[in-house]
């Protein structure tokens, strides 16, 4: 894994900057070979952990800052997943505390971290450091039998057209 | 950052007394207040039955899950059946991962719901 993430951005707690993150997500990780349905569900993922951000850590607010950075992790040059770090300064909340519900409770609302949960292999949600801000790792694996031929710039350092 | 909402929201009555919905766009956060009023129109004006045609929806998150979740309440508690038709393969993964896609009727598109 980079020890730096290779893209990092910084934007508002506005959802509708959503949209746009989510493009970038997807294409990022079409480029790097997921399948398209596997980057759907990535940016899924990611939009719905944005969402919980903009929902939840900051009640709404339209004006706070939330960082994302994405970084590949590779093996002798080919790249074997992603690593998707998402933080803000919001309310902190005890990781534990932050569950999927029962998905047998057929009622609007609560599914993000069971989507987040279900389309990532690895979910990791910690205060913090200074007492403001939760940071939610996730992390992808290429998975070879799902995988798309690589379309471009992650393997070959070229842009993406 | 321009605040134009990327979704529309279209009807139709059709001679059965079958209201079809037509959304297009994406349903995400932002979105699915537009969605949730539409419906609620639609139950509204008492129709024999409810179609969303999602197959102008090109994006669906937990918002657009929940709006629909409200509404297959709404058509138990209103004996308006609800139905849903024309998911794209994008969409209905949504469904799948969230393990709705057996709570709802779900069809290939408009004209199946109408020849039931």
């Amino acid at each position: 894994m980079s020890q730096s993430p290779e893209i990092k951005i910084e934007f508002r707690s506005n959802p509708a900057y959503l949209c746009a993150i989510r493009e970038m997500v997807n294409l990022l990780s079409r480029r790097c070979g997921f399948s398209d349905g596997a980057a759907n569900k990535i940016a899924l993922a990611v939009d719905e952990a944005l969402a919980n951000v903009m929902n939840h850590g900051y009640e709404k607010r339209t004006d706070l800052p939330i960082w994302l950075s994405i970084s590949r992790r590779e093996s002798g040059g080919v790249t074997e997943g992603f690593r998707i770090v998402i933080e803000d300064e919001g309310r902190q909340v005890e990781p534990e505390q932050i569950k999927s519900r029962d998905l047998a409770d057929i009622r609007p609302g609560g599914l993000g971290v069971h989507i987040i949960r279900e389309v990532m292999d690895n979910v990791k949600y910690e205060k913090r450091e200074g007492g403001l801000g939760m940071r939610l790792t996730l992390e992808k694996k290429l998975d070879p039998g799902e995988s798309a031929p690589n379309r471009g710039c992650c393997e070959r350092g070229g842009p993406c057209a | 950052m321009p605040e134009k909402n990327p979704i529309t929201v279209t009807s139709r009555t059709y001679e059965d007394g079958t209201l079809v919905l037509f959304p297009s766009g994406e349903v995400s956060y932002h979105e699915s207040p537009v969605l949730r009023q539409s419906i609620r129109e639609a139950f509204d004006r008492r129709p024999r039955r409810i179609v969303a045609d999602l197959s102008g929806v090109s994006y669906m998150a937990t918002p657009g899950l929940a709006t629909l979740v409200e509404a297959l309440q709404i058509s138990k508690r209103t004996q308006v059946p609800l139905v849903l038709a024309g998911l794209t393969p994008r969409v209905r993964a949504v469904f799948e991962i969230a393990r709705l896609h057996t709570v709802f009727r779900i069809v290939d598109s408009v004209e199946a719901a109408l020849a039931t």
